[in-house]
């Protein structure tokens, strides 16, 4: 965390407010609890607001919002943002089917670390991974915390197209792929959740803070809650 | 039925506005028109809000049937348009007819061309957005680019016997060297000395990898003091990011929402449109100039929809039936259009 905040401008209508330059949680929620606080005021003339790993990106329109009244602003907040306490934090469950035609290489993962397939499952899904930010593609969330014990490297042929749903292992990240996707990560489970809707608002499942649990699930028993007619939703 | 039929779809067409803001937070890109002076522009000449749908071109427009009647404009890069095979002029406000044929030919100058229209399309709206982010397979026309065959249905207004035209001091000249005004930053301090020295004196050549994504350019390699990467952060339109290769990417309207490697400087708003109507092989030089002095030329660029609001008003005609003549003079032979126009002619 650096000791005062670094406020940079990124073009002509936009500012990056840095609070660090690491990946923590503690600079993580300083992240989302400016972001909060900028929901919050709702002043007039900002247009979008991207919280990262370690910063948050705020979009202006300079004929509404003076750059200066901007970072005043920004400089206000902070003050009232150190005393936020956590609260209401959401853990989501991502039921996941793990292996087989759903993980085609999580037999490598396990291979790679010299563990079996049920310690690799084991492991991935016994951390509750926080969601430092979103990004790459609609939804996609940069998940923290994958234990070193099944990092893996990236395929040396990324693969064309990765389903929607694919959850996967790139050195010591972990995530799940929302849309069909070109990809090299190593493919370790499949979830029926569906991270993107874009006829929904807010269109996408995760937000930054929120907390991802990975739930194994059997093809079984996917299978039969389709036949049964339960849908995994949003809650 | 007020509709459009595209019978051959050019080389890139898509559903553009103003684009998809306030979803960057959900990984969502903006999209949107990429030259943003032209977009506007067109929607004003016909009576539209700026920030309506178009359809954006890239080097060859579409060919298109009209089912109704209707006003349209076209402005950008020079397609050279035609109607029914006549050529018809830019930035200006053209009345077609039903069974009325519009095609294009290459880009000659400019590389993109957008298309209004004063019924508007009819294209649903995600996210407070009618562009198409074709990566995503989002908004627009069925979230692609348009194909032969392609219908969309036209709005039901009524149409206004009145078009304008745009002062020609106020069409932009399109050119093959252009200078690029940047704020330096937001990782300008990733880079030695020499290399802001490299990326300020040097001439970039955009590479045949440039689209609605990002340009990536040619030139002198720009030197970091130690690596490429920073741990991920958000990229705006302009955003200038130098990857390990030390060869700038220009990030565009389709960018991603973040990137993890360092971004050198921003392209300024007003020279997006600039930027939006160069092609591969053309070159660019950045000069860096002061925040304040960005926010100067932003008012300025701003300011001028309002000017040229007021212009277009002045110049208002009503269509009327175009006269056609075949002259021969000296044994050529010449077709003569005469259109009527009333009101003061600036």
């Amino acid at each position: 965390m650096y000791e005062s905040t670094k406020y940079i401008p990124a073009g002509d209508r936009a500012v990056i407010v840095e609070f660090g330059n690491g990946i923590s949680p503690e600079i993580n929620t300083k992240v989302r609890n400016m972001v909060k606080s900028i929901d919050n005021i709702g002043m007039e003339g900002i247009i979008g607001i991207l919280p990262t790993y370690r910063s948050v990106q705020i979009i202006y329109d300079p004929m509404v919002l003076k750059y200066s009244e901007l970072i005043n602003a920004i400089k206000e907040m902070e003050e009232d943002i150190a005393n936020y306490s956590s609260t209401d934090i959401r853990i989501i469950e991502i039921p996941t089917i793990y292996g087989g035609k759903y993980g085609p290489d999580i037999e490598f993962v396990a291979k790679y670390n010299n563990l079996s397939v049920e310690d690799v499952i084991k492991i991935h899904s016994s951390t509750d991974y926080l969601v430092y930010m979103l990004g790459f593609t609609p939804g996609f969330g940069y998940l923290g915390g994958m234990s070193e014990r099944i990092e893996t490297p990236r395929l040396e042929v990324p693969r064309v197209n990765i389903a929607a749903g694919s959850v996967g292992i790139a050195g010591k990240q972990t995530g799940i792929y929302p849309i069909d996707s070109p990809g090299g990560w190593q493919l370790i489970g499949w979830s029926p959740l569906s991270l993107y809707n874009p006829t929904e608002n807010p269109p996408v499942l995760l937000k930054a803070g929120d907390y991802v649990r990975f739930v194994p699930i059997g093809e079984v028993e996917y299978l039969r809650s389709i036949k049964d007619g339960e849908v995994y939703d949003k809650d | 039925m007020t509709k459009i039929r595209i019978i051959k779809s050019g080389t890139f067409t898509t559903v553009q506005d103003k684009g998809r803001w306030g979803y960057e937070g959900f990984g969502i890109s903006v999209a949107g028109s990429m030259d943003d002076f032209a977009s506007r522009v067109a929607n004003i000449l016909v009576g539209n809000p700026e920030d309506s749908a178009v359809l954006e071109s890239t080097f060859l427009g579409p060919e298109i049937i009209f089912d109704c009647d209707e006003i349209i404009s076209i402005t950008g890069g020079n397609m050279s348009p035609r109607i029914n095979g006549e050529p018809i002029p830019k930035w200006t406000s053209i009345k077609v007819k039903e069974g009325d044929i519009l095609s294009f030919s290459p880009a000659s100058s400019g590389f993109r061309s957008y298309i209004s229209f004063s019924r508007g399309l009819d294209i649903p709206e995600i996210m407070a957005s009618r562009s198409t982010f074709t990566r995503g397979k989002l908004g627009g026309y069925k979230g692609r680019k348009l194909e032969n065959g392609d219908e969309i249905n036209l709005g039901n207004g009524e149409l206004s016997n009145t078009g304008s035209y745009l002062a020609s001091s106020f069409i932009p000249l399109y050119g093959k060297e252009k200078e690029i005004r940047v704020i330096m930053g937001p990782q300008d301090d990733y880079f030695t000395k020499k290399g802001i020295e490299t990326f300020l004196s040097s001439k970039y050549t955009i590479s045949s990898q440039a689209d609605r994504m990002g340009y990536r350019l040619n030139g002198p390699q720009i030197e970091h003091i130690s690596g490429a990467d920073i741990i991920s952060d958000g990229i705006v339109f302009g955003s200038i990011q130098v990857p390990g290769h030390g060869f700038p990417i220009i990030m565009m309207a389709d960018r991603a929402t973040t990137g993890g490697y360092t971004k050198i400087a921003t392209v300024i708003t007003p020279d997006l449109s600039v930027l939006a109507q160069m092609r591969p092989g053309d070159s660019i030089n950045f000069t860096a100039i002061s925040l304040k002095e960005a926010h100067r030329l932003y008012r300025e660029y701003e300011n001028r929809f309002k000017e040229i609001k007021s212009i277009v008003k002045d110049n208002s005609f009503e269509f009327n039936e175009i006269r056609k003549f075949n002259l021969k003079i000296d044994k050529s032979n010449y077709k003569v259009d005469i259109i009527e126009m009333r009101g003061e002619i600036l």
